[in-house]
């Protein structure tokens, strides 16, 4: 169906094409997790996949990643097959996996010990980087030392440290409180506009997936497809109170809850329509 | 309680010496040098065949993590050997080695791996998958993923395993010094005394050998506590 492209001018930096899998569970039977799900993401763009739980986003962001090898389709970057996990994408998880016997400047400057790179280069880009995201009073502690929001800030520095393509993110501010989560949203708004980064972000809140995206990807419940794309066009720097935002917030939340309805039912045991629960 | 029982002669102050006694005949034994002669040459076995345990069983334990089928074979003999008392080992090392100091930092080593080896297998297989799908996008893989991230990350139940391990050679060697005669251990000494119907010097042998635990097993303590709040498992 597809043939892949050469690499050339215009090509879309990450391509997922018709990526399906499934898991096997402790029984032995395999669950289907994906169903031919396919997008492209152009370069620089800021891309969010938004979906109910269950609905195989963050399997896409792993599919992306190179930790999790689809079962059928291909995932391309720069029009190349993604074969492995490799530094030109870095992830954020949710949990900020910061390595805990390592100095927050340590871990910041992980990747770059893993590219080679010399001691000195190291340490500097490791400081600029942690004043990027306001850290650079902390580069000396261990990471639990830090609050929640810093660990993930400290996170998002190790990530970009080795100036990546791709930022992959997992629903990154999931366990946060209300204001780190909002300082965060800032720092990744900021970051992406400054490095030309392109990103894909994994949300199952409808409000920051209309903050912080180009292309909200809405998915459907179990097994995954792309149900809706939404585009927002909306300037940066953005505000909820914005009513162009309202309107799409509003707009993806009601095909949300048909989602979520669908689930409910199937975990009820009933199928068909059903009146609704929200 | 001690002091009751000898002062109140219900065993027989022949036989059970009071603190006293005990005190007095350890103050001895310390001045004139012979204890700490012979805690000396323990602490030096206990230190060689400890070093070469710890080796080994790191070595093993590497080896057993790193498949399911090692882990199977090898892991389940390194845990069914566990489950021997070292010193059921020092027929066949006498065996090998005669009745020699040989024989006695044999029996210490076969004593004290397994509790490595298990802890190294158990620490690694621990290790957070969060940490290793880390590492692995931020360009770590093979033998740098290993080293940078699995390691350091197994380092606390190493850290366990040797305070284990060290505890099984320390009572490996004092068994083993008992029986090998000859030498000049703190074991050997016991058996001396014992065969002299040396209550005092027994109690106060074993008083040494108590204290030497406690203080290794003390230094452990603080290289767990600081290997732990370092990481944040502990408040430091």
């Amino acid at each position: 169906m597809y043939s892949v492209p050469e690499p050339q001018l215009g090509v879309p930096k990450l391509s997922v094409r018709a990526v399906g899998k499934s898991f096997l569970t402790t029984r032995a039977d395999s669950v289907p997790a994906l169903d031919s799900v396919s997008f492209d993401v152009a370069p620089g763009e800021f891309v969010c996949l938004l979906g109910p739980s269950g609905s195989g986003k963050s399997t896409v962001l792993n599919i992306l990643a190179g930790l999790v090898r689809p079962d059928g389709g291909q995932v391309l970057m720069d029009g190349r097959p993604i074969s492995g996990p490799g530094p030109d994408r870095a992830v954020l998880f949710q949990d900020p996996a910061l390595f805990p016997w390592m100095s927050v400047r340590a871990n910041v400057e992980f990747a770059l010990k893993m590219l080679g790179i010399p001691r000195e280069e190291r340490r500097g880009r490791a400081e600029s980087w942690l004043s990027t995201v306001h850290l650079s009073r902390f580069a000396d502690v261990q990471p639990h030392e830090l609050s929640g929001g810093m660990r993930q800030r400290a996170a998002l520095a190790r990530a970009l440290a080795c100036r990546p393509q791709v930022l992959l993110a997992d629903e990154p501010f999931g366990p946060l409180d209300a204001q780190a989560r909002e300082i965060l949203q800032g720092e990744v708004q900021r970051v992406w506009a400054e490095t030309g980064t392109t990103f894909v972000f994994v949300t199952h809140n409808v409000r920051e997936a209309a903050l912080l995206a180009d292309r909200v990807l809405l998915m459907s419940a179990a097994p995954g497809r792309l149900l809706e794309e939404y585009r927002i066009r909306a300037p940066r720097p953005r505000s909820l109170e914005n009513p162009l935002l309202s309107r799409v917030v509003a707009d993806i939340h009601d095909q949300l809850e048909l989602e979520v309805r669908k689930v409910v039912a199937r975990e009820t045991g009933e199928e068909g329509d059903q009146p609704g629960l929200a | 309680m001690w002091w009751l029982l000898s002062a109140t002669g219900a065993v027989g102050s022949k036989n059970l010496p009071g603190p006293a006694t005990v005190w007095t005949a350890l103050w001895d034994r310390i001045s004139n040098g012979s204890i700490p002669v012979a805690a000396s040459r323990s602490l030096i076995r206990l230190a060689f065949g400890m070093a070469v345990a710890a080796i080994l069983g790191t070595v093993v334990g590497v080896w057993v993590a790193s498949s399911q089928i090692v882990q199977r074979s090898v892991g389940s003999l390194v845990v069914g050997l566990q489950a021997l008392p070292p010193i059921a080992w020092l027929p066949l090392a006498a065996l090998w080695f005669g009745f020699t100091e040989r024989a006695v930092v044999f029996v210490v080593i076969v004593g004290a791996f397994p509790a490595v080896a298990i802890a190294t297998a158990g620490g690694i297989r621990q290790v957070s998958p969060v940490l290793v799908r880390a590492g692995r996008t931020l360009g770590a893989r093979g033998w740098n993923l290993y080293r940078e991230v699995v390691v350091p990350a197994a380092v606390p139940s190493y850290v366990e395993g040797l305070r284990l391990g060290w505890v099984f050679a320390w009572r490996s060697l004092m068994a083993s010094e008992l029986i090998v005669q000859g030498g000049k251990g703190l074991g050997h000494s016991l058996d001396r005394a014992g065969r002299h119907f040396d209550a005092p010097t027994i109690l106060a042998l074993m008083v040494v050998i108590v204290v030497i635990g406690l203080a290794i097993d003390f230094g452990f303590a603080v290289l767990d506590r600081r290997v732990r709040a370092r990481r944040g498992l502990v408040p430091a």
